[in-house]
This record gives C-alpha cells, sequence and structure tokens, in this order.
C-alpha cells in the first residue's frame, strides 16, 4: 500500500517551511515515521503528497547546552537522548522515558518531537518534558517563537501544530541545579496495545532535608498531560520522610482522573498505579537529589 | 523514478526507484535482496531489521529515500566467504527452526556486538527487545551470540547447551545440522514471497468488513477499469465446487450469498503491481445487509441464535463430543472431595512470523506443463486435492510445490490463498502471487479456539481419583476447519494423563460468526489442561496433600486404561518426567529447603507444576499413513523424498538421519526434498506430532529397503553372500572387499534397475472415541514447573524459570528437539500471561501486530529441560511426537505457581495484572475475568 509520493530530505528550517508552503497542506513533517506511517498504513489513509524529512537538519538534530538550558532537537531520536551526557545529568527522566519507548530499532528512528507532534495525552517523553517544565521551539503560522509545552496540546492526539503547515523544532528546560533530581516510571500490561496504563515523572529540588519545589506529571490523567499541582503544593517545604511521600501519594490518588480503559485497565488499578509510581519516583529522585528518604 | 544512491553491504548502488518505496520493500523487490524479510510493516516484529550506518532500524516503516548516502548491511552482507561468528553459531546452538526471523535477529544482534563486545544475558534481552522468534523461546539464540561474541573477543565459545540421551546411535540421537540452515542464516533460503517469475502478476482479496450478512450485490466494473488491473473474480467465476474444508466443505472459496466473518473472501483480484492491485481492492463494491451476529459459542447453542450453516444437520452445533466411562453416579459418591470450577480460555493466534503467501502458475507457462501452486503449506497433497475440486480439475492435473515455511504451528493446514491463485493464473495464463499483509492473515486465518470449561473432580481421602465430569464449549468460528479433532482431543484429554475410573464429558464445538478456530499446536489440550492442572491442585490442598504426590498417585503407567478405555501397554514414562522436575526444584532451593511459595518484600514467588499427554498421530480410527521414497545416486549421496512439511519443527533433518542411519552412512551424504506433489510421495498432514512418528517410520523403512536391495546387488557385483555384508565408514563390505554405494547405484542403472526404493507405512490402526478400543498410537508425556515473581503492588506477574522434563520415546536430534520445548514453552507462556485475540461482537479488535502481544525475549525465561525416552515399540527408533506436548502444561503451572505464590487462583486468562492485584488487595481468591472483561 502506498503511503506517500514524493520524498524530501531538506537540510535547514527555510528549506523545509518552503516545502511546506509549495505543498500548501499536502505535505506531511515526518521524522522516524514509525507513528505517522504505521498510522496511515492502519487507517488506510490516501498517500500525502509529500512527505518532509526533517532528520538532516542540522539545528533539529543535536543536543546542546547554554549556560542556564538544554536543548534538544526535534529531530534527535529517543536513541540519542538515552545516551546523551547533557540528558543524564540534567534530566535523567527523559532518559528513563525515551529508554522504554518501544523497541532499538524503533528508538533508533523515532524522534522526541514526532513524540509530542502526535500530542498523545501519555506520550512516555512527554511526561518527562512536563515535569521538567519544558518548552518548545516552534514555527507557528508562519512565526517562530518559544511556547511552554503544555501550550501544545489541545485534546487527545490534536496538537496545535498542524503538521502539514507548522514545525516543532526543538525543547529546552532548564539544567539541574544542586540538591535537585528526577525519576520517570511507568507500568505496561503485557496484553494489547504497548501504551502505558500509568506513568509518572517528577522532578524534586530539596532545600535541606526538606522538598524545596517538586514537579510531577502522571499521565494519562485527563485529555492532556498535566501537572499534579495540588500534590506539588502539598510537598513543597515539607520534610523528607515517608509520612509526607504517603501523604502526597493519598493526595495524587483523589487528585487524578483515570478512568476505566477495557484496553488498559481499570480506574481502580490506574489510581493505585498512581501511588506506586508516584511514591516510587519520588523516592528516587530524591536519592538521586542526594538524599535518601528516611524510613 | 528517482535516482536513489547508497552504499548497500559495501557496494555504491544507483537505481532509479519510486520515491514511495520503503526500505524493505527496494530491497527485496527492486534489488531482488530477499534475505530480508517482512514480517508486519507495522515496527512490531523487528524480522526486517537491517543496518543503516551500523544502526538496527526496521525496514519495513524506513522509507528507501531516507537512506539515500548512507550505508545499508543487510544479512546478504554478513558472510564474507565464510559464515559470520553469528551465523556459524546460530548454527551451532540451533537457534535455527523456520529460519524466517533469523535474518532480522542476526542483524539485530550484530549491531548489539559492534557496540558490545560481551554482551550479558540483560544487555541481550535489552538489545533483542523487539526482534520476535515464535519458534525457538530464545534460550538458544542468547546462547548463539554470547558465543559468537565470545569467539569475536578471541575468548572460548559457549559450549552447546546439549541435552543428554540414552544409547545415542551413529547418526540417530545426534544433535546433527538441520537441513537448509546455512541457507537460512545467510538469507538465501527462499519463502514463497522470494519467488520471482517472468510476467508475475500481484493479487489481492477483498474481504467481509462484517460478521454476519447477505450480501446483495458486488459490482467490479470500476476495478476492472482501473488502470493495470488484469483480472477481478467472484464466486460467479469459481470453476468448480465454490468450497473447501478439511473435515467439513462448509468453507465458500468466494462468498454468494452470505458472509459469515470478517474476513471472509468475497473477490479477487490481479494487476501489474501490487500497489495497483491494493488501489483497485477499493474499488470493488458490494453492497451488504448486515445480519444478526453469533459472537458467543453458548449463545450459538441457544435457540434462539441465528442458524450459521443452514446445510449441516445439527444447526450451530457443528460436534457434540462424548467420553463416557464407567459409572459417574457411583465415582462421585464414593468421592471424599469434589472440586468444581469454571475456567476460560481467549481466542489466540499462532503469529507465525511469516504471513500466508501463494504464487499460482498457469499450465503451459515456462516448464510447468499443469497448473502449479507454491505455497508454504502444512498439508500439501490435501491442497492439491481441494485446488483440483474448485478449479473443477483432477488431482493429477494440479501440482503444490511446498516452499520453505516461516512457522506454521497448526495455522498453514486450511486454504488460504491457494485456490485463489489457481484461478487468477489460470485465467490470466499468468503467474500470479497473493500476499497476505500482517492485517490481513491476523483476521482471516483460523485461530485456537475459546473456550469455557466447567470440570469437576473428585477423589478419595487416600488421593484416588474416582471421577471426573466436564463440560466444553469450543468456540469453532464461521467455518469447520478442524474444530471436530481439536475439540475431540481436548474432550478425550480432559482427564489428564491420570487414571480416572469414571468420567463424563461433553464438548461442543459451536459455529460462531467469529473468527474460525483451528489447529495450534497443542490441538485442544492446551485449553483442557489448563482446567485440569489447576482443579488437580485444589483437589490436593483439599486432601492436604501434596500437588506432587497426588500426581503421582493417580498417574498413568503401563498397564492402566485410559478414559477412553485404551489400555497403555508401553511407554508412559510420566513418573519419570514428575522426578526430574522434583529433583530441580528441590535443587533450586538447596539452601534452605523446598517451598510452595513465599514473600520477600513486596514480592510474592511461588512454584507451580503440572502434567500433560498428549496423543501422537491422528488417531480415532482415522488411517494413518505416510510415504516416502529413498534414492541413491551415483556419487554416494543420497535424496529422501516425502510431501511432509517441515515449519521450523525439523522433520527434514529428521528423516534424513533416519535414512542415513538405516543406509549406514554419514548425514551429510543424505538430502532431503519435501512437498512436490509430483515428485514427493504423501507424507500426510504435518498435524497431531505425527510426522517423526509416521513419515521417520516411512524414510525409516524406504532407507531400510534400498539398503536391502543394494546390498544385494552389491554382494552379486562381487559374488559373495548377501548375508556376509557389514556397513563401515560409509561402505559395504564383504571380507576384503569394499564397495561404495555411489557404483552400486551406478551398476543397478547400467543394469535398469532404479537405486531407490519407495515405502508406504501405515501406522496402527486405532479405534474412533467410544469404541472403547485403542485411540492413539502413542501417547507424550510432560511435567512441568514454573517459578513466578508477582510484585505485590503492582500485580505486575514475571515467569522466572521453567523446569521440564518430556518423554518423547527418544531424541532423534536432541538439540533441535530442545528447540522444540523451549519453543513450545514460550509461546505457551505467551498464552498464558500476555495473548489474546480480541473479537468485539464478532469484529476482530487485534487486527494490527500491535495489538497482539507474543512473548519477546524479554519475557523468556531461564529453561531447564529434561528428556525421558521411554520407547515406543513402533516408533521410529522408539521415537513419539514433541511439536505440541510443550505447549500443553506451561499455562496451569504458571497458574498453580501464581496461586502459590498469592492465593489467588487464576480462572480465566491471559492473567490479568489488573484483576490480580484487585484481588489481592481485597483478599479475594479467584481472578475470573481476563484482560478486556472489564466494562
Amino acid at each position: 500500500m502506498k503511503l506517500w509520493e514524493k520524498y524530501f530530505t531538506p537540510a535547514s528550517v527555510d528549506e523545509a517551511t518552503a516545502l511546506l508552503v509549495q505543498f500548501a497542506g499536502g505535505a506531511r513533517i515526518v521524522a522516524g515515521g514509525t507513528d505517522l506511517l504505521v498510522e496511515a498504513k492502519a487507517s488506510e489513509h490516501e498517500p500525502f503528497q509529500a512527505l518532509i524529512d526533517i532528520t538532516r537538519i542540522p539545528e533539529m538534530t543535536s543536543i546542546r547546552a547554554d549556560d542556564a538550558y538544554v536543548y534538544i532537537g526535534g529531530g534527535v531520536t529517543h536513541t540519542e537522548i538515552v545516551k546523551s551526557p547533557l540528558v543524564l545529568a540534567h534530566a535523567i527522566c527523559l532518559a528513563e522515558s525515551c529508554g522504554v519507548i518501544g523497541g532499538p530499532q524503533v528508538r533508533n528512528v523515532a524522534t522526541l518531537g514526532g513524540n509530542v507532534a502526535h500530542a498523545l495525552p501519555a506520550g512516555d517523553g512527554t511526561t518527562s518534558l512536563v515535569a521538567l517544565d519544558a518548552e518548545a521551539e516552534v514555527i507557528f503560522q508562519g512565526t517562530r517563537s518559544w511556547m511552554p509545552l503544555a501550550a501544545l496540546f489541545r485534546g487527545p492526539g490534536v496538537s496545535l501544530l498542524n503538521p502539514t503547515r507548522d514545525l516543532l523544532i526543538g525543547f529546552r528546560f532548564h539544567k539541574l541545579g544542586a540538591g535537585a533530581g528526577t525519576a520517570f516510571e511507568r507500568i505496561m500490561r503485557p496484553q494489547g496495545v504497548a501504551l502505558p496504563v500509568l506513568s509518572c515523572a517528577v522532578w524534586v529540588s530539596l532545600d535541606g532535608a526538606a522538598f524545596g519545589e517538586v514537579r510531577a506529571c502522571i499521565a494519562p490523567n485527563g485529555p492532556v498531560p498535566t501537572r499534579l499541582t495540588p500534590v506539588e503544593k502539598l510537598l513543597a517545604g515539607q520534610p523528607v520522610s515517608e509520612d509526607v511521600i504517603a501523604s502526597a501519594c493519598a493526595l495524587a490518588r483523589e487528585t487524578v482522573t483515570v478512568r476505566t480503559s477495557k484496553y488498559r485497565a481499570t480506574s481502580e488499578y490506574r489510581v493505585e498505579m498512581a501511588d506506586v509510581l508516584l511514591r516510587r519516583t519520588l523516592h528516587q529522585a530524591c536519592a538521586r537529589a542526594g538524599l535518601a528518604v528516611p524510613a | 523514478m528517482t535516482r536513489l544512491s547508497l552504499t548497500i553491504n559495501g557496494k555504491p548502488v544507483e537505481f532509479d526507484a519510486d520515491e514511495s518505496r520503503t526500505l524493505a520493500h527496494f530491497l527485496r523487490y527492486d534489488l531482488g535482496l530477499t534475505g530480508t524479510k517482512i514480517g508486519c510493516e507495522e515496527a512490531e516484529c523487528g524480522i526486517c531489521t537491517v543496518l543503516v550506518d551500523g544502526t538496527p532500524v526496521d525496514s519495513c516503516v524506513y522509507p528507501a529515500f531516507k537512506a539515500a548516502g548512507r550505508e545499508i548491511t543487510t544479512i546478504e552482507g554478513l558472510a564474507n566467504g565464510h559464515l559470520h561468528p553469528l551465523q556459524a553459531h546460530f548454527i551451532k546452538h540451533g537457534a535455527v527452526q523456520c529460519g524466517f526471523c533469523t535474518p532480522g535477529l542476526i542483524m539485530t544482534s550484530c549491531a548489539l556486538l559492534n557496540e558490545n563486545p560481551a554482551p550479558t544475558k540483560d544487555e541481550i534481552k535489552h538489545a533483542l527487545k523487539d526482534t520476535f522468534c515464535r519458534c525457538t523461546g530464545y534460550s538458544s539464540v542468547t546462547n548463539a551470540i554470547q558465543s559468537a561474541a565470545a569467539e569475536m573477543r578471541g575468548d572460548a565459545p559457549v559450549p552447546v547447551n546439549e541435552p543428554s540421551v540414552d544409547e545415542p546411535m551413529d547418526v540417530v540421537s545426534r544433535s546433527v545440522e538441520p537441513q537448509e540452515v546455512r541457507e537460512k542464516v545467510t538469507g538465501a533460503a527462499k519463502f514463497t514471497d522470494d519467488y520471482v517469475f517472468d510476467g508475475m502478476a500481484f493479487a489481492r482479496t477483498l474481504r467481509s468488513p462484517y460478521p454476519h450478512a447477505k450480501i446483495l450485490s458486488i459490482d467490479t466494473a470500476k476495478a476492472r477499469a482501473f488502470p493495470g488491473v488484469l483480472s477481478v473474480m467472484t464466486h460467479a467465476d469459481v470453476p468448480g465446487e465454490n468450497l473447501h474444508g478439511l473435515v467439513y466443505r462448509d468453507w465458500p472459496v468466494l462468498c454468494d450469498t452470505v458472509v459469515r466473518y470478517v474476513g471472509d473472501a468475497v473477490a479477487i483480484l490481479a494487476a501489474e503491481t501490487q500497489e495497483i492491485a491494493d488501489a483497485a481492492l477499493k474499488l470493488i463494491e458490494v453492497r451488504y445487509e448486515p445480519l444478526p451476529v453469533v459472537a458467543d459459542p453458548k449463545y450459538a447453542h441457544s435457540p434462539d441464535a441465528p442458524v450459521l450453516h443452514p446445510n449441516h444437520p445439527t444447526g450451530n452445533l457443528l460436534k457434540h463430543i462424548k467420553v463416557r466411562h464407567g459409572d459417574i453416579e457411583a465415582g462421585f459418591a464414593e468421592a471424599d472431595v469434589v472440586v468444581e470450577h469454571e475456567y476460560r480460555t481467549p481466542t489466540t493466534e499462532h503469529a507465525f512470523l511469516e504471513p500466508e503467501c501463494a504464487i499460482g502458475i498457469p499450465a503451459g507457462y515456462q516448464d510447468y506443463d499443469k497448473l502449479t501452486v507454491f505455497v508454504g503449506s502444512q498439508i500439501p497433497y490435501q491442497d492439491r486435492d481441494q485446488i483440483a475440486k474448485a478449479m473443477n480439475l483432477g488431482q493429477e492435473d494440479v501440482r503444490v510445490i511446498g516452499t520453505l515455511i516461516g512457522g506454521g504451528f497448526g495455522g498453514k493446514e486450511d486454504i488460504a490463498g491457494q485456490i485463489h491463485v489457481a484461478m487468477l493464473a489460470s485465467a490470466l495464463k499468468r503467474p500470479v502471487k497473493m500476499l497476505y499483509t500482517r492485517q490481513e492473515s491476523l483476521i482471516f486465518h483460523p485461530k485456537r479456539h475459546a473456550t469455557i470449561i466447567r470440570i469437576k473432580t473428585g477423589a478419595k481421602r487416600d488421593g484416588r481419583l474416582t471421577a471426573i465430569e466436564a463440560e466444553l464449549y469450543g468456540d469453532g468460528g464461521a467455518y469447520a476447519s478442524l474444530s471436530d479433532k481439536v475439540m475431540t482431543r481436548a474432550t478425550t484429554h480432559a482427564t489428564g494423563p491420570y487414571v480416572v475410573p469414571n468420567a463424563k464429558i461433553d464438548c461442543y464445538a459451536m459455529y460462531t460468526n467469529n473468527t474460525p478456530s483451528g489447529a495450534f499446536r497443542g490441538f485442544g489440550v492446551t485449553q483442557s489442561a489448563f482446567a485440569v492442572e489447576q482443579n488437580m491442585d485444589m483437589v490436593a490442598q483439599a486432601l492436604d496433600m501434596d500437588p506432587i504426590e497426588l500426581r503421582r498417585i493417580n498417574a498413568q503407567r503401563v498397564g492402566v486404561t485410559t478414559a477412553t478405555g485404551q489400555l497403555l501397554r508401553e511407554s508412559v514414562g510420566l513418573l519419570e518426567t514428575i522426578d526430574d522436575v522434583q529433583r530441580d526444584m528441590r535443587a533450586h532451593h538447596a539452601d534452605e529447603g523446598f517451598k510452595w511459595g513465599w514473600t520477600t518484600g513486596t514480592k510474592a514467588y511461588g512454584w507451580g507444576l503440572a502434567c500433560a499427554y498428549k496423543n501422537t498421530g491422528l488417531g480415532g480410527g482415522a488411517p494413518d499413513k505416510s510415504e516416502a521414497e529413498v534414492e541413491a545416486f551415483e556419487d554416494g549421496t543420497f535424496e529422501v523424498r516425502t510431501a511432509a512439511a517441515d515449519m521450523g519443527q525439523g522433520i527434514a533433518h529428521v528423516v534424513a538421519q533416519m535414512a542415513a542411519e538405516e543406509l549406514h552412512v554419514p548425514y551429510e551424504r543424505v538430502k532431503v526434498l519435501l512437498c512436490d506433489t509430483d515428485l514427493t510421495p504423501n507424507g500426510g498432514p504435518t498435524t497431531a506430532s505425527r510426522q517423526t512418528y509416521v513419515t521417520g517410520n516411512a524414510a525409516r523403512l524406504a532407507a531400510g529397503a534400498l539398503r536391502q536391495a543394494m546390498s544385494q546387488t552389491a554382494a552379486e557385483m562381487v559374488d559373495h553372500a548377501p548375508e556376509t555384508v557389514r556397513y563401515e565408514e560409509g561402505l559395504m563390505r564383504f571380507d576384503d572387499v569394499r564397495l561404495d554405494y555411489g557404483s552400486v547405484a551406478q551398476w543397478m542403472k547400467q543394469h535398469g534397475v532404479q537405486p531407490r526404493a519407495k515405502y508406504e507405512y501405515w501406522a496402527p490402526k486405532t479405534a474412533p472415541l467410544g469404541t472403547g478400543g485403542d485411540m492413539h498410537v502413542a501417547f507424550s508425556y510432560a511435567t512441568q514447573a514454573a517459578l513466578v515473581e508477582v510484585d505485590l503492588e503492582t500485580g505486575e506477574v514475571h515467569v522466572l524459570k521453567v523446569v521440564s522434563s518430556t518423554d518423547i520415546g527418544r531424541a532423534i536430534n536432541p538439540l533441535m528437539l530442545q528447540g522444540q520445548i523451549e519453543g513450545g514453552i514460550v509461546m505457551a507462556l505467551g498464552n498464558c500471561l500476555t495473548e489474546s485475540f480480541i473479537l468485539e461482537e464478532g469484529v476482530p479488535w487485534s487486527r494490527f501486530l500491535g495489538r497482539y502481544k507474543m512473548p519477546s525475549i524479554k519475557h523468556a525465561p531461564e529453561i531447564i529441560s529434561h528428556l525421558v525416552e521411554h520407547r515406543a515399540a513402533d516408533g521410529p527408533y522408539g521415537a513419539k511426537g514433541v511439536g505440541e506436548i510443550p505447549s500443553i502444561n506451561t499455562t496451569p503451572a504458571i497458574c498453580n505457581a501464581i496461586t502459590n505464590a498469592t492465593g489467588v487462583r487464576i480462572y480465566a486468562i491471559p492473567v490479568d495484572q489488573d484483576a490480580l492485584l484487585r484481588a489481592m488487595k481485597k483478599g479475594e481468591r479467584a481472578v475470573t475475568t481476563a484482560w478486556h472483561d472489564v466494562r
């Protein structure tokens, strides 16, 4: 089954956007293609007039840092993220989440930009980017700008960006300060689709033996990825202890809105997993920040 | 067309290609590099893996032009005058069965070793997580990779995990190299889709989107008018009888008035290219009137259900199968404990990695003097006969040539595209290929039966079973396929491998509008064992008896009678298999004493054990015969010819070993030709674990007859008494005179005698169910124990270890036989934990491979397997069947282990961690729902 007609590999963002304009809605941005092409085949989509492969655009395929931020191009593969010393140093949760997506062959071509552009409510990379309070650089309606990651999500599978007109160039998030740590974990079921039953990413900044600022994202939790703001507030300023973490987990159980899906899990199970995952990731992130949770 | 420049296996390539090509299609269909296989086109199975600049990628979803300027390495590029160490060690460790996934496994491993010269088992699991193999169970693959890595580092290779056997002979009971294994590891092996014929057209099948509907009209005009379309055919174009079927002829070649399942074939077309065929298929217009759907076997049995096959005399009840033995009421009256429960098993999918493919060649094309079909099928002669009936031809007017088969497991017994390509090729006078997509394969072919099994087991205080009463419902789906036989086996084996003096078992095989069910490794016994063996553990618990002791007390042994009235006269090794497994379980706890279950932190652990038996051969009164022919050539080599399908299980090397043993020649001198209905005599269906026994005997006896004839001739040639012949080092010797087989063959030919012998072997006669005679020629026996870990916080279940012992009569090829056992166990682990083909009111939800999870290397447990060799008197060298027995008791062993770990009993599979966790949290003792049952 033919899935596309023409295939372009532009060498610059300008060239890519020019092609989008030229095809006036008939061309699709593609990176690894592991979601796009599989979905197009499954839905028996009419062939795209053109695919515009952004993985040979240097500014979209590098990981770099300046004093404040780590930058990851939208066309960076999951494997490159998993192996990146910069990511491992500043956002190990992102390496953990990118390391469980698909298998090695998929991670070798699939990109973080593609993961986010698909706007899945529980894209593993997305969940960690939310906890990292990441921003995305986009060309949206012809204008290039940085915006909060959350602004890209309009609904389950619905992105702000139109993949035939707009472009997701890359991401940035703050470097990890001293006394800070991150962690990601997810629960899968061994049957059916490879979508997480629930996943959780946290970013923790310690203030001595207490939680300073905390960011946590459990997904899927509603139609778009969101932070667990009440839980974050509860933790801020509290001593790092089993009791405090237990009360945060108890609040997470109350806070999450997880529905029963016969393809994934019951809401009852997912609530349990919210508790388990938040506890496990908080422990891990604290340990990485330099403080083992006292028993 | 656009110029594509890249490097492939070190050579620059410039090719004018279509920009819409995937890399896999470009390699296979444009460049003819067919070593790269396509399994799913969903980036799920990984067998299409090639390296792009050294990085493994799924070539099936990788645009060819994305690879522009890159360096591509395929399986064809690995061997450089000699085999790559991975290729050599895959062979040495027995890591190649069907060979279809082998290129993908090797390429993925190659990338791993380039990066990591000494990978641990966990690192191998990580790297190969999404490169699937349905045959091996991954143990041998892991050993092969580590062994190759060691050799590449200059270290000593990993020793081959060779099972020990009794009394190895010269060739038999030796782990010789399988036939065509070198072709499989280098990518040279040809499966059906790898064949190319001049002028070949490409076909597609239009399938019903409804589970049950009336066909109001079929309009093919638009499709016919589409440029490049060569032919569109419907039921009106079937030249002969518009029905096929292996047991009941109830399945339309092309539906005429009604469709009975999603996937029923309605029209076929052929076009100049695959892409044109794909596009034109959407232009065939069919108007349907949906009819009420029968989606459940119990509903199918109710008077309210619409009757799906009005010509079938018992309506939706395809068959009521009964076992009656002793006095069931008296049996339960004398029982001190009675355990009764209901179990459910889902529809499951073979997921052989090679989707179905058939190529039709018209009579008169090149040297083909008759209508010929190339296909990887388990039953070539019945394919031929079914094609002939539908084509209105004589059986001798059709030739079926069996290609290599990329896995079957029972799923390639029914007709797929064989008749359709015969129709199109004959009409067009051109070769026509019909390759199913993975998604089409999933919805089309018969599956393992979903069952509902209620079983009641009675026992006396001393542990002796007194009675078993059972009721089984089997969802046969839309067409009969092998439902009658499969559900009969589920029924006759529903006592388990035990002495049960009183039994009453009723099975209802039902027609529904679900995907048809048919043969699948285990053949119904996989389902009944799930119920039987868990009831056994509960009987033991009720009696406060060790579950192993309970099984020992009741185990079948020589001299007892089965519930179908068969006196077991020999070859019942069940008790020894229990001994082996119990010894290993105890050894695992050498330090602290054996225990069935324990908890450490947030993890619960448990052992579970289950026994099984499985018939060898068709049995039940069906005549079971095979023919084989052995020919000697003047160069001293031999050829064994038989139409017995090798789908990776290894009948090719089995018959070659037996022939070599009988001829007293080295194995390397015997080649095998399988499955050409014009050149090879009928080896019968590859089903019922029968080939080693039945076709093995035919090959053994044919080889023996040839040796006799050649010895006679040799004696005449040298003027010695024939009985003084001795066989030494591949030669015949009379006193001091030595003669090689080649010269004898030459002499025979010169004297007008063909140096070949054919044998038609009839397995011992069996008796139909209900007559009380011997239903089967032999049974294989097995015991397995599983060690599981259950996460008490998440309900996740991991199988850490499986210990197995199997009585197979004799191991003809110990290493490859072990591969059958390991592969069977991992496949059964999938049955227990991961696999469920989901239908919603007759509509398959599992219509993508991405929605059907089979076990990956990550799920593969440590497997320890022992062999017990209780010779079967009539089996070749004492051998019995092994194909199915390993896939029977793994599921109940795991479920018993989960109970011993958590106290929760699993009544429905695949095990649902969600329901298990909820049960544990609430202190409930039973899980009665599976994944997808939640509302």
